[in-house]
């Protein structure tokens, strides 16, 4: 075996001297295909791509674009800019300080993606291809083109490991495999990019308002689309539009100039979500807006703590359901048993109060536990709280929460003679009952952010992350671990009563029922750990993202049925395969998990 | 480079000269039916370093977490500085013992800086509504830990790594960044658990200097280690534990010339051992032998270099 001295054989003969594309074709005209195609697609959206009115989105005029026809536009233009940007267009440089290729790889993706989901989804939903316009027909084979021709771009090819003569045919395969996925990767591969050029702090604050602006449409639009079709061609169009971006190198920028001024960023992410009840004509979505807001508070309240303190709470949405039950028995409801009615004011406070003792009851006897027994027994006390709340109806125990029938007809709040059951009209818009919620509920979230970062950055949130990390050192340093981790269980508890206490007016009534383990509705524990988990933990922004996409995906996608808990496990297993940090990762989790990457030493911002 | 730090450091936690810091009266631990601690006094003065020696398993890191709360003694109490120790780690370090780990326990993903910053946890007192309501004595007391922690990073020669993550560290460093953050935590006595373990000379004799000037700031030092010759380079008094007891105790050049440590480490002699007429009779052999090579003029280097190295091995 020593003595061997052949040269190492490598899959594939071909020497890899000159960086080709994954299609023979020369650079040139590959570049011109791909920024021809993209052109084109965008022209063909204003063609007709059906004849009949039949599809959802009515795709039969010529002139304008319609429906899906819209999201390919915008993924076409993106794909032109890039594709312009890589041809090094005076004044687009800015577009790409990643380099253009891989962007305009994703933007050529994300409208061929859509483009053909579109023909599928008309050639079946009418039957057959026999209903598409020409425009159809146009629309497909130009995108295809594009992404032909941005896939024959030449990129850096990796080099191959070399091959041990001794494997079995299996190994061999294996090896192939790999190296073709490698390959893969290196195609849509970017470069590092460029750092963020000196600005004026007015021209950042400009690009934060834009980057805003831009995040409100597109959450606008996802929140908005009206039919199955348009919602999946939203999600191909934004997934990889977003990688397109990421390629580019703009996210990083974005994120860069971000951190520079983070206040100003929070507060016009506020301002952003604020507007959007002005965006919606009627209350029909500020509901879906007011339910995720419900939702995301809760998770980032978990957030503190799983993703600070390292404690793995299963049975967390128990204390959403102690808030909104408090809140619920004191609003002067008729199935409650106490017949007072406390201002707003004060039935927050009974109700952060209500969870905070939930929280450390439950914390007290718990939290000597370390890491999965700790999980079991939160799991246990979160189902106890539940059929608890169940048998509290004068039959089984005393009548205290109206068994499962829960506490109903919850009236609106009045806070200061500003009834949020009403109508209201403001600078001629209309602001419907959901809308008045989703302002409160904002103003809810904006402390537990407040609380969140405030905490996080301090001795306490040092003694958390601390625990988290080694929990022996951490009490050889003097750190009391108990302690901590009750403040951390405690103020977690408190966070999401405050939002329980909101939702329980918000959905008029309270039962046992909403507050499950695992359920195809979120809020449950099972779902709020996987928004912290898929958003990022540890981070703001992770967990108010992953809850929305947790809430909006099973709502928009009614048709999936019995399989939405399937659908989600899957998309679970993927991410946790392919980015296990989440989707906005904390710039400490992405190390931890990569650490073959070429991690950068300095750790400027601890996450977004 | 440490003469302004110094003084800074010495005032916390420093005790008069003379005081007993550290006193252990016939601590005894044991695990079931192990006794891996049998009855050990031992005693540290204040600015003294007291090294801690034996073999592997005579129990010694066993002895450090008695010193430091992590185990309550079975028997046999410890005073600091004349209280009796409390029975948790984290109160034991606020008492004023602050220890590094064998295996280095850093916080891997919290940066440099913020290692020495929870180093400091039992020195502040800002709770959790300090930190969300963020008074002025907040913004006061985080700036006074930070201007510390770098004062603690400058002393151990970090401070330009501040913001790195602690796990990018290379090795001799995270040992040192270990220090930094014990100290943080203002100790009277600083217990070491082999802070040499895994260096290189260099290393070990920059470690040396780093034990001298924490022992100059005031700061009592118990060490524990395997390296012989930086044990009795360093310390004004070492112990010997094996199997659990005490051997000895003394200075450098007694428990180096003890012939029952020597036996500890090396076992004792065999039956029919060579006798001391047999090892005169070797060395009278060896020392004909480097003579004839002497005279043979052409390998008297080799054979030179080879002696000290004989020497060495102890």
């Amino acid at each position: 075996m020593t003595t061997q001295t052949t040269a190492p054989q490598t899959p594939g003969a071909r020497k890899t001297d000159a960086p080709s594309g994954l299609l023979p074709l020369p650079e040139k005209a590959a570049r011109a295909l791909a920024l021809g195609g993209s052109v084109l697609t965008a022209a063909s959206t204003f063609l007709a791509w059906t004849w009949t009115a039949d599809f959802p989105g009515d795709l039969t005029f010529y002139g304008y674009p319609g429906g899906l026809q819209v999201l390919v536009l915008v993924g076409a233009l993106l794909a032109t800019v890039f594709a312009l940007a890589s041809y090094g267009v005076r004044g687009l440089g800015w577009l790409v300080p990643a380099g253009g290729d891989a962007a305009l790889k994703f933007a050529t993706l994300a409208t061929f993606a859509t483009s053909w989901y579109t023909v599928l989804a008309i050639s079946v939903d009418l039957g057959g291809l026999v209903n598409l316009e020409p425009g159809g027909f146009l629309v497909a084979v130009a995108s295809l083109a594009a992404f032909a021709g941005a896939l024959a771009l030449p990129f850096q090819r990796p080099e191959p490991d070399p091959i041990d003569p001794d494997d079995t045919g299996w190994e061999k395969f294996k090896h192939g495999a790999g190296h073709q996925w490698e390959t893969l990767k290196a195609v849509f591969t970017a470069g590092s990019p460029r750092p963020v050029p000196a600005l004026s702090s007015y021209a950042e604050i400009l690009l934060i308002v834009a980057m805003l602006a831009l995040g409100l449409v597109v959450f606008t639009y996802g929140i908005g689309t009206e039919y199955d079709e348009l919602f999946i061609g939203f999600l191909i169009t934004a997934g990889f539009g977003f990688a397109a971006l990421n390629k580019a190198g703009l996210i990083a920028h974005a994120s860069q100039i971000a951190s520079r001024h983070q206040n100003i960023t929070i507060c016009g992410a506020f301002v952003a979500a604020a507007l959007f009840p002005f965006t919606q004509t009627n209350d029909q979505y500020a509901t879906i807006g007011v339910y995720i807001l419900i939702f995301a508070t809760v998770a980032l309240g978990l957030n503190i703590v799983v993703g600070l303190a390292g404690l793995l709470d299963l049975g967390y949405v128990a204390f959403l359901g102690v808030g909104a039950y408090a809140a619920a028995l004191v609003s002067g409801s008729p199935s409650s048993p106490f017949d007072v009615h406390f201002p707003f004011w004060a039935a927050v406070l009974v109700g952060a109060a209500a969870s905070l003792v939930f929280g450390v009851l439950i914390g007290a006897p718990t939290l000597r536990l370390r890491g999965d027994y700790l999980a079991i027994v939160t799991l246990g006390f979160g189902e106890i709280f539940r059929i608890t709340a169940n048998n509290l109806d004068g039959t089984s125990g005393p009548d205290l929460t109206n068994g499962s029938n829960g506490v109903s007809s919850i009236p609106n709040l009045d806070v200061l003679g500003f009834d949020f059951g009403a109508q209201h009209d403001l600078g001629g818009f209309t602001i419907g009952r959901f809308a008045n919620y989703f302002f409160l509920m904002l103003i809810i979230t904006a402390v537990v952010v407040l609380v969140f970062r405030r905490s996080g950055n301090s001795r306490i949130g040092r003694a958390w992350v601390a625990i988290r990390e080694d929990e022996t050192a951490a009490l050889a340093m003097g750190i009391n671990g108990f302690r901590v981790k009750l403040i951390a269980f405690a103020v977690g508890a408190s966070l999401a009563g405050l939002a329980g206490t909101v939702q329980a007016h918000v959905t008029y009534t309270v039962t046992p029922e909403q507050y499950l383990f695992a359920g195809p509705i979120p809020p449950n524990s099972a779902f709020l750990l996987a928004a912290v988990v898929l958003g990022g933990m540890g981070t703001i922004s992770g967990p108010l993202i992953g809850a929305a996409l947790l809430f909006l995906i099973p709502n928009k996608l009614q048709f999936l049925g019995n399989y939405q808990l399937f659908a989600f496990g899957l998309a679970l297993i993927l991410l946790m395969r392919f980015r296990p940090e989440g989707l906005i990762p904390n710039r400490r989790r992405q190390l931890e998990f990569h650490e073959e990457a070429e991690a950068p030493t300095l750790l400027t911002k601890a996450g977004a | 480079m440490t003469t302004d730090t110094t003084t800074k450091g010495a005032t916390p936690g420093a005790a008069a000269p003379g005081e007993t810091v550290l006193d252990a009266r016939g601590v005894t631990m044991r695990f079931g039916g192990l006794t891996a601690v049998r009855g050990v006094d031992l005693t540290v003065g204040a600015g003294e370093i007291v090294g801690l020696i034996g073999p592997n398993g005579a129990g010694k890191t066993t002895f450090f977490n008695c010193l430091t709360g992590l185990y309550v003694p079975t028997e046999g109490e410890v005073r600091y500085k004349g209280a009796v120790l409390p029975p948790k780690s984290f109160k034991v370090t606020a008492a004023g013992i602050a220890r590094t780990f064998q295996n280095i326990r850093l916080f891997a993903n919290m940066t440099v800086l913020e290692n020495v910053l929870v180093g400091r946890h039992t020195r502040t007192k800002e709770g959790f509504w300090s930190a969300v309501l963020r008074g002025p004595g907040f913004h006061k007391a985080e700036n006074a830990s930070k201007e510390r922690a770098m004062e603690l990073l400058a002393f151990v020669g970090l401070d330009h790594k501040a913001d790195h993550l602690a796990r990018n560290l290379p090795y001799g460093e995270q040992r040192k960044l270990e220090i930094a953050r014990a100290l943080a935590s203002e100790p009277g006595l600083l217990l070491l658990d082999e802070p040499t373990a895994g260096m290189n000379p260099q290393e070990t004799r920059a470690t040396e200097e780093l034990v001298f000037a924490i022992r100059d700031m005031g700061i009592a030092v118990l060490v524990i280690e395997h390296d012989m010759r930086f044990i009795f380079n360093l310390c004004d008094r070492v112990a010997v534990l094996v199997q659990g007891e005490k051997l000895i105790e003394g200075d450098s050049a007694t428990v180096q010339g003890d012939e029952r440590v020597v036996a500890a480490y090396l076992g004792e002699p065999f039956e029919n051992a060579p006798g001391a007429e047999e090892v005169a009779e070797v060395e009278a052999a060896e020392a004909h032998a480097e003579a004839t090579a002497e005279a043979a003029g052409a390998r008297a280097e080799t054979t030179n270099d080879a002696a000290p190295g004989k020497e060495n091995d102890r």
